[in-house]
């Protein structure tokens, strides 16, 4: 009978023709992909993007050459030169990232006593060469300037649990 | 000179505005099925398909075509040049010829063969030569296997589909592809050769190298079987040629099975339709169908396709050609 039955079941289909129904009921229900260039996902207050140097809303840059960030980053991806500068306040000279050996761990932004190097919310930042992907300090600055908006409201939205 | 116009030029102009009239519509649709494709795919597995170029993707086939043919064209170091460069030609121009049989409604066809089944039998079978030919050419392990499997697959196949062309034949008494469908007007040949018409579209799944039969280019072992070692032009022809092919058996689905362009039923609503449109729709729904198996069974292993090939499809339509026959005599139902 066991025969029969697997023969029967094989012969008409049954489960080939219950796997199509299957797939034309998929056919119906909402797309779960969006059109992404053109629309984005929701980015969580945490991500951890593209790195900017902030400043102050007087245009201060906040960094003060402390270099946790350059010793805390476990890729060595972070240079720092600093000197005093002309009024006396101690400044970066030098401000580099390289961005192909960061591996966005974070730990720079944890490390910042001024919230000065964040990793900002934008991930699509690649290049045609390598070389691009050097950050000096002038363009972590313009960054900072870039996306200061969002940057700001996700610190707002992560202040109570840090 | 007015003989010359009347008796050879005319004609001739007219042929090819004709050939012209089935070819264009034709390649157009085979643009228009990869991207109905990729579209139906998608939909079944939850994505969006190709959604950017022109209003909802629609010129993406043509961006792919003009794509194709600004690539560079590489011939394989010790392929055979002239044999490389034949064969997608072959599978392309086979593909197309066989459409100079098909009846798009009454009287609409291009030559009205009375061994139109045959002729269309003969042209899909040639369709191997190009596969084959393709393998051999490119001097490749890769390509040469897909098109020993194809080669295989494909003759394995039409031996099951002789049998279930000869079933309908029987209940016709024709080769001739206008009075197959004429045969159909009381009821279509699907409803009483249910088995036949499953059998037929399963082995035209087969003929067409289509998933869940797409051994011959299975990517997962043999990267893209016969057309490995080629790009460019000679690639899009092997595309055109392939989708051309889907959609005339498809055409031969129709007309055998779900007959040709008879509306479903023979009053006033429906047969207000002209003939061409029933057909093109069920042209339609069937390689809708190749589509929707192809979004849902994966691929068959070489052994197993073998054995549904010979042991199961193999006796079963010749079981039912003999059991048709059978009936056919025993209660004088033999057409004249």
């Amino acid at each position: 009978m066991a025969f029969l039955d697997r023969a029967a079941r094989s012969l008409f289909l049954t489960e080939l023709l219950g796997g199509m129904a299957l797939t034309l009921r998929y056919m119906f229900k909402p797309k779960v992909t969006i059109n992404y260039p053109y629309e984005k996902g929701p980015i969580s207050s945490r991500f951890r993007g593209e790195h900017v140097l902030r400043r102050y809303a007087n245009g201060e840059e906040r960094c003060i050459a402390c270099k946790l960030c350059e010793a805390v980053c476990p890729a060595l991806a972070i240079t720092i030169e600093a000197e005093p500068r002309d009024d006396g306040s101690r400044r970066t000279t030098r401000y580099d990232i390289d961005m192909t050996k960061c591996i966005y761990c974070g730990l720079c932004q944890e490390a910042c006593p001024v919230d000065a190097v964040v990793m900002g919310p934008n991930f699509e930042f690649s290049t045609e060469s390598r070389e691009e992907l050097f950050y000096n300090k002038q363009k972590l600055l313009a960054n900072g300037d870039r996306w200061e908006a969002e940057i700001a409201q996700n610190l707002a939205a992560e202040a109570p649990y840090r | 000179m007015a003989e010359f116009w009347s008796g050879f030029l005319l004609p001739l102009i007219i042929m090819v505005l004709e050939i012209l009239a089935i070819t264009v519509p034709l390649l157009v649709a085979v643009a228009f099925m990869t991207y109905a494709e990729r579209k139906i795919m998608g939909a079944m597995q939850l994505r969006q398909g190709p959604a950017i170029v022109g209003p909802f993707g629609l010129m993406q086939p043509f961006a792919d075509g003009l794509k194709l043919f600004a690539k560079e064209q590489i011939l394989p170091e010790g392929a055979n040049r002239v044999v490389f460069y034949i064969a997608p030609m072959l599978t392309f121009f086979l593909a197309l010829i066989a459409w100079a049989v098909i009846p798009f409604d009454y009287g609409v066809v291009l030559s009205n063969i009375n061994v139109g089944v045959l002729y269309l039998f003969a042209i899909s079978s040639l369709g191997v030569y190009g596969i084959v030919m393709a393998g051999w050419a490119s001097n490749s392990r890769y390509a040469f296997l897909g098109a020993l499997r194809s080669a295989a697959q494909m003759v394995s196949y039409e031996v099951s589909m002789g049998l279930i062309i000869i079933t309908v034949l029987l209940c016709v008494g024709s080769l001739n592809l206008t009075d197959i469908v004429r045969a159909q007007e009381t009821v279509w040949f699907c409803i009483p050769l249910l088995p036949m018409f499953v059998m037929f579209f399963i082995s035209a799944l087969a003929e067409t190298n289509r998933a869940p039969f797409d051994l011959p280019e299975g990517e997962s072992e043999l990267v893209a079987g016969f057309m490995v070692e080629y790009s460019s032009a000679p690639f899009a022809l092997f595309f055109l040629g392939e989708y051309a092919n889907m959609i005339l058996m498809s055409a031969m689905t129709s007309i055998l099975f779900l007959g040709g362009w008879l509306p479903p039923l023979p009053f006033a609503p429906f047969t207000w339709v002209p003939g061409i449109v029933w057909f093109a729709l069920k042209i339609a729904f069937c390689l809708f169908t190749y589509v929707w198996v192809r979004a849902t069974v994966p691929r068959y292993r070489y052994d197993q396709l073998m054995r549904l090939g010979w042991k199961v499809f193999l006796p079963l339509s010749l079981f039912w050609v003999v059991l048709t026959a059978g009936v056919l005599v025993t209660f004088g139902w033999l057409p004249k």
